[in-house]
């Protein structure tokens, strides 16, 4: 295979992340297999191993798994918040996708999360400064864009939190004294305020009550379909999967477990794990 | 035969450090000069003051300093002022180097917190006495973190947080210590200088020293670097104005003002730079200002309304 881009957006290879200090055998003795993802070996702790994937252009693909199973580990290490083990990633969009985006120096890095990519956590508090108003968040985003002009700045952060229904009267508070769902909307707005090509979505509607869940995706997936953003849904929620997602990865102890278009997964799961996660459906 | 040193005469060496740490000194100088607006660490030693109290200042001041340097030392503006007397006296006591109130005369300056009206010249070298040397201080209280963001570039918060004073207040708030790039590369604090010196750190001709003894910071502007105040695309950086105001003894304007106060809560402006209100008063001439943009638009307005009471 070629590290030309003319398909996919992004592709993974062997993604790994390790916590402490492993040895030969420790991605060998760990996984669903062993229903464990602490080496017996050295008690090193293997988050996610030997993860590939690939996300084209427009494409939402979800990750599901139950909790420590590694799929926040996943996006958090595309999105450069932890440094990985091993691995390599490639992203048509930087440097024609010939270049392992997870080598580049914190510099290039910064350059790919501000402009290329954009990022909602599950917790607010993760993706937005609570000390600065909520027009400043958005600001941060295009500031380190080189977009110097506050007029702009504001018609910009305006334009998106009506895209996003927050209040434009509250353009200058502090998403502190926000309520979970409109907090969890101007991160949004901030994850999207330079039109990246490549969205990842952490968790992002728990913890939030019904109705405002409901809310949050239908906006998410009106964005998704005007603006064609790429996106990595992370959820242990398979009805928020199954309403955003084209394709979906499960996720076990760190692995990869299966893999496919997500109706196919809920309707008919090969693996033992799916079929437990799609019986215990509510 | 044994030589007779003339160190031994005295209780302490020349410019009180001892030569290993003035070179060490000197060395870290060296090293800020080639990276202007880098703060290089230093072992800033124990003086007879506390650090805090212009150590970082005299601690440059004493390793650069020579036996034909010509010693000017201004707290505020102020020849006179208490501090500005003792540490005069210090160094004057330990080097017996000539010291000056004449801005154009000296070739060693120390300052705490203003650039002297008069125009700086080739030659010359001013130190700025820094109480605060990091400029991203207060969007991050960690050192580690704000070394990371300087050696990345990573200046977003900084910018935020001007954006937000402009929406606050409707401008950007900064007073004293305006951040500047400098280069093109490091956002700087310029120490408490106010935004009427600002300017006059762009492409001078005299080379400006920092020091910052509590922290241990050394940084540097070198002659004829560009040192921009950071500013939006419709949000200009601005200098303080004083309209239609007067100074009370000179009579004239165009300069960095006080407001001083009487008993009976009256004030009056008077001129901050005491060698420039000397020069005015006694010497009936205008020394030779810095030229740059914004003071240019101030003694402007100043000619075109020269009936203007004080």
């Amino acid at each position: 295979m070629t590290n030309t881009s003319d398909t996919w957006l992004l592709k993974v290879e062997g993604l790994t992340k390790i916590y402490g200090e492993p040895n030969e055998n420790s991605v060998r003795l760990t996984g669903p297999l062993f229903g464990s993802n602490i080496c017996p070996e050295t008690d090193c702790i293997v988050a996610c191993a030997d993860i590939n994937l690939e996300l084209f252009p427009g494409e939402v693909l979800g990750v599901v798994g139950e909790s420590g199973s590694g799929k926040s580990t996943v996006v958090r290490l595309l999105y450069f918040d932890l440094e990985s083990t091993a691995g390599v990633a490639y992203f048509s969009r930087y440097g024609n996708g010939t270049l392992n985006i997870l080598n580049e120096s914190g510099q290039k890095k910064r350059y790919m999360r501000n402009h290329l990519m954009g990022m909602v956590y599950q917790n607010p508090k993760d993706g937005l400064n609570f000390r600065f108003s909520s027009g400043g968040n958005i600001a941060e985003k295009l500031l380190m864009a080189g977009n110097f002009n506050v007029g702009r700045i504001r018609e910009r952060a305006t334009e998106l939190l009506e895209q996003t229904e927050v209040p434009v009267r509250r353009l200058d508070d502090s998403p502190a004294s926000f309520s979970g769902g409109m907090q969890q909307r101007v991160q949004i707005s901030k994850a999207i305020a330079n039109n990246p090509p490549l969205l990842f979505l952490d968790e992002v509607t728990t913890g939030l009550d019904v109705s405002v869940q409901a809310k949050v995706l239908d906006m998410i997936r009106t964005l998704q379909q005007e603006l064609g953003i790429a996106m990595i849904v992370v959820s242990h929620d398979l009805s928020v999967i199954r309403m955003l997602t084209d394709r979906t990865l499960v996720m076990k102890n760190g692995r990869i477990v299966e893999q496919g278009l997500t109706d196919q997964i809920l309707q008919d799961p090969q693996h033992p794990y799916t079929q437990l996660l799609v019986s215990s459906l509510l | 035969m044994i030589p007779s040193f003339k160190k031994f005469n005295s209780r302490f060496n020349f410019a009180f450090i001892d030569e290993n740490t003035k070179r060490e000194i000197r060395r870290k100088l060296l090293k800020a000069i080639c990276l202007p607006g880098y703060q290089v660490p230093y072992s800033s030693p124990e003086m007879p003051i506390a650090r805090g109290w212009g150590t970082g200042g005299l601690h440059v001041t004493l390793s650069v300093i020579g036996k034909d340097d010509v010693f000017k030392i201004i707290d505020q503006g102020s020849d006179a002022s208490v501090n500005a007397c003792n540490l005069r006296d210090f160094v004057h006591r330990v080097t017996h180097c000539r010291v000056t109130f004449d801005t154009h005369a000296a070739t060693l300056i120390q300052t705490r917190h203003r650039i002297p009206e008069e125009q700086l010249n080739d030659g010359q070298i001013l130190v700025f006495q820094v109480p605060q040397p990091e400029p991203l201080r207060a969007v991050e209280r960690y050192e580690t973190k704000t070394r990371e963001m300087h050696g990345e570039a990573d200046y977003a918060r900084m910018w935020v947080s001007l954006y937000e004073a402009f929406v606050r207040y409707g401008d950007i708030m900064q007073g004293a210590g305006y951040p500047v790039m400098v280069n093109g590369r490091y956002i700087m604090s310029p120490s408490p200088i106010p935004r009427w010196d600002v300017p006059n750190l762009h492409q001078s001709d005299c080379l400006y020293l920092f020091g910052a003894g509590r922290e241990k910071r050394l940084y540097a502007i070198p002659p004829h670097t560009d040192v921009v105040p950071l500013e939006f695309d419709d949000v200009k950086f601005r200098i303080e104005q004083f309209p239609g105001i007067r100074c009370s003894l000179s009579g004239t304007g165009g300069a960095f003002m006080d407001e001083l106060y009487n008993d009976l809560g009256h004030f009056r402006h008077v001129i901050n730079d005491s060698d420039f209100l000397d020069k005015l008063v006694e010497h009936k001439t205008r020394p030779q200002q810095w030229s740059n943009k914004y003071l240019q638009q101030v003694l402007d307005e100043m000619n075109a309304n020269p009936d203007l009471e004080s």
